[in-house]
């Protein structure tokens, strides 16, 4: 039996020796990163306030998030590029026209990157830019109203993703087109002669000052790649705009390989001033054009929607001193500014370092003419004469990156899934945190400023998994909180966003409130059909249309009683909110119409139209909850068949 | 060499025997790939016959650095390793019945060879396989190749890859290494 045991005994010594190996081996799990009084440091009691406003873009869903950190409590959803039934944006006939595009009404975008109004370099609160990037326009929001104020269509574009990155004065928002497309005999042309038609082009979108009104100055015409992302210089390279650019292999198909062929593509560095000097000497070609200028006007409470006719172009292989290309490695996406101007550092998705490149030697290599040939027409600056340093062996994939206060760099990294910080100075890597998952752009609060805020960096995720409780096949969305104050990044907080959260900007609070709206005037209230006051309330027929002048206030409408509309009118009920105190909008709904409601603000004016397909008595009520009341705020619609002559009449009360 | 068995030895040897019976009907050795993106993990199961697992999301992802696709067809050793495995069990009967100390030696001699030969082969299927990379490739990292281990962990780009033997395996080598110990046994008893 002894031997037996000896027998056994060395069965379970061999087995222990393969389980043992599968554990030990094993090398330990990465540290989360997770700070240890995380919940004390997100925590915003009840009737507390956050300290810090992010925006971020909603992808897919067309439209911008808002949110409080260090909570992560999401404030606003603001209405962009989509239609959306809550507010009626998009939907009222004052909105209508913010939607329009030379390609008809477009109720749809894919929102990429929310960029801040500056002054001096710094985020001044007054604008929140972004970009659309299928249908190829850029938005400006107003801040102190959160609200969607302009849209301007960018033509000759195919694809609008890098940007509406601002200049430091916001002397100008950049559109740079992804998909490069020809423009010779209107477009018509083979997709395989991709190599010798087609090009890009880059917007530059002036900015008014004062009510922030943009207006294309001029347009470029560029070589046929994909542009991807761009920042302005600022500081020591105010006056230039660095794009990063992929598919410098020309390839018109299957990009994932053949655009990923090349060891190198490119940054392009453009010389605005220059090429607003070339355009004040006429060089630009004027192009007939088409695209839509969308403005909505605060004193009528209506957008109107013009259609523009004319570009002006300046072809950069005709210009000298406007375009350099930049060789970087490989497929880069981020191109990013540090708060001196004087490092830009490029994220190659590809890419096993990252290159970070001096201002100043790019000015001396274009001086001395270190050219490496030229790539159509534009000239090519060496690598090493550009470049400053690399950082070696960052991570896997990186994307974007943003800054500190302190001669920090953060990097975000897709495939390996982290933030690395490192020193802009030094090039070394100083931290590595992991995300939860996929990072894609990251955003330090004012990371993108002259003199950054800091204290926070926020990474926008593609892929969260296992990190929330499931919701069928589609999971939600996900932003993380990070502390940067200390050496080591610290993980703070999850926070589920809406749509996909691509980009995001923040900035101290006071930056924004000091614009705050808290309602509109009825004052100054000129829209065509507001009541200002219930006197002001009537129903007008003009021919098949019958305008409602309504007023409501906690808590009736005025008329509540109407009658005298035919099947197959065109009803406009203007509802005009009598309100003049915070936080006291109505809304507005009626059986049957094929749009929306209408969320009417105090002292706002909105129209819904509302064309009934059947005679009866049609419910009418207001959909947010105004009052102790609310639900007694209701009236009635009486609807004659179509060719009877029934007697207009209105009224509250009787 | 003619010299009969211990009776507990050819117990013991029909018992590794039967016990192989099952390494047919369950993974034989497995490969695990963890990411971050994959906190549940992704798993290769290889079975006598066959390949399972997340095959489809692992040649998802190996296309991006140019790997060939894992495909049952390129294995012809699945073909092999079942009648493999039924020789393994029906030696040790034959063993355990005969009762004589070479059928031992035979037996441990096929084992060690077959194991030997598995391991040479897979570390060869390995090879091939995360150095044989299409140079059109999206990613390309300068001197990288993603030779999975043959044993342990080994970390490949974002990926930690294990490759460990599964249920299966076990019931292979656990008999395996038993039988090489009453061989060992057998040789050095006193008696």
């Amino acid at each position: 039996m002894k031997r037996l045991s000896i027998l056994t005994l060395t069965g379970v010594v061999t087995s222990l020796f393969f389980f043992g190996a599968l554990s030990s081996c094993k090398p330990p799990k990465k540290d989360s990163g997770l700070s240890a009084d995380a919940a004390s440091k997100v925590y915003v009691a009840p009737g507390k306030k956050d300290e810090i406003y992010l925006f971020t873009s909603g992808g897919f869903s067309g439209q911008i998030g808002v949110y409080g950190l260090p909570s992560g409590r999401m404030l606003k959803q603001v209405p962009v590029f989509s239609q959306d039934a809550e507010t009626g944006y998009g939907f009222s006939e004052e909105t209508k026209p913010m939607l329009m595009t030379s390609h008809g009404f477009t109720p749809w975008d894919d929102s990429h990157h929310p960029q801040l109004s500056r002054t001096e370099g710094q985020d001044d609160g007054r604008w929140l830019f972004i970009n659309a990037n299928n249908t190829p326009r850029i938005a400006r929001i107003d801040l102190g109203v959160f609200k969607t104020r302009e849209i301007i269509e960018l033509p000759n574009c195919g694809g609008n993703h890098a940007s509406p990155f601002t200049t430091q004065n916001n002397e100008y928002v950049v559109g740079a087109s992804r998909f490069s497309v020809p423009y010779d005999k209107d477009g018509d042309q083979e997709i395989a002669s991709y190599k010798d038609k087609f090009k890009g082009t880059i917007s530059f979108i002036k900015v008014d000052k004062e009510t922030g009104r943009m207006g294309i100055n001029f347009q470029l015409l560029v070589p046929g790649v994909d542009y991807d992302l761009s920042r302005a210089g600022k500081a020591a390279s105010h006056g230039w705009v660095f794009f990063s650019c992929y598919n410098s292999e020309k390839a018109h198909t299957l990009l994932e390989v053949n655009a990923s062929q090349r060891d190198k593509d490119f940054i392009m560095a453009v010389n605005w001033k220059k090429a607003e000097e070339y355009l004040s000497q006429g060089k630009g070609m004027k192009w007939p054009t088409n695209y839509a200028h969308n403005v909505y006007d605060e004193a009528t409470h209506t957008a109107t929607s013009t259609m523009m006719k004319e570009v002006t172009v300046l072809d950069v292989k005709d210009l000298p001193g406007v375009c350099y290309f930049i060789p970087c490695p490989k497929s880069p996406h981020g191109c990013d500014v540090d708060p001196t101007g004087e490092y830009i550092c490029a994220s190659g998705k590809l890419a096993a370092v990252i290159p970070v490149y001096s201002f100043s030697k790019i000015q001396k290599a274009i001086e001395a003419k270190n050219f490496d040939g030229d790539f159509d027409g534009v000239p090519v600056i060496k690598y090493e004469a550009a470049l400053d340093g690399e950082v070696e062996k960052p991570g896997l994939g990186p994307l974007h990156t943003e800054f500190d206060n302190e001669g920090h760099g953060y990097t975000s990294f897709f495939v390996s899934s982290e933030i690395v910080k490192w020193d802009v100075k030094t090039k070394q890597v100083l931290d590595r945190v992991p995300t939860y998952y996929s990072i894609g752009h990251l955003c330090v609060p004012m990371g993108d400023n002259i003199k950054p805020f800091g204290k926070y960096v926020i990474a926008l995720n593609k892929i969260t998994k296992d990190r929330y409780l499931p919701t069928g096949p589609e999971l939600t969305q996900s932003a993380q909180l990070y502390d940067i104050t200390g050496e080591k990044m610290k993980l703070l907080l999850d926070f589920p966003t809406i749509g996909e959260p691509h980009y995001a900007q923040a900035c101290p609070a006071e930056i924004i409130t000091k614009h705050e709206v808290k309602f509109y005037k009825l004052a100054d209230n000129k829209h065509k059909y507001a009541a200002t006051n219930e006197k002001e309330a009537k129903v007008v027929r003009e021919g098949n249309n019958v305008h409602v002048y309504m007023t409501s206030i906690r808590s009736h409408f005025t008329p509540d009683n109407i009658e005298g509309v035919k099947v197959g009118d065109n009803v406009y009920f203007h509802v005009t909110n009598l309100e003049q105190d915070w936080d006291v909008p109505h809304g507005f709904a009626v059986k049957g119409a094929n749009n929306s409601e209408l969320l009417i603000l105090p002292g706002e004016t909105s129209t819904l139209k509302w064309v009934p397909d059947r005679p009866g008595v049609f419910p009418m009520y207001c959909t947010d909850f105004c009052s102790a009341l609310h639900q007694e705020m209701q009236g009635y619609v009486r609807v004659s068949p179509a060719g009877t002559n029934p007697a207009l009449k209105f009224s509250t009360g009787e | 060499m003619m010299k009969p068995l211990k009776t507990i030895t050819r117990i013991l040897i029909l018992l590794c025997g039967l016990a192989m019976i099952p390494a047919n009907y369950v993974s034989v050795w497995q490969i695990q790939l963890e990411a971050p993106q994959y906190p549940e993990g992704l798993k290769m199961e290889i079975w006598s016959h066959k390949i399972a697992g997340d095959i489809d999301k692992i040649n998802g992802l190996n296309h991006y650095i140019g790997m060939s696709l894992i495909k049952e067809e390129n294995f012809p050793e699945f073909k092999i390793m079942p009648w493999m495995i039924w020789g393994f069990v029906l030696l040790g009967v034959l063993t355990a019945a005969v009762g004589k100390k070479f059928m031992l030696w035979i037996y441990t001699t096929v084992l060690v060879a077959s194991g030997a030969w598995g391991m040479y082969d897979f570390w060869h299927w390995e090879y091939e396989y995360g150095h044989n990379l299409d140079p059109h490739a999206a990613i390309k990292i300068p001197g990288m190749a993603y030779q999975p281990p043959l044993f342990g962990w080994k970390e490949l780009l974002n990926f930690l890859a294990g490759s460990f033997p599964d249920v299966g395996g076990y019931l292979i080598i656990v008999p395996a290494f038993l039988v090489v110990a009453l061989l060992m046994f057998e040789t050095f008893r006193k008696k």
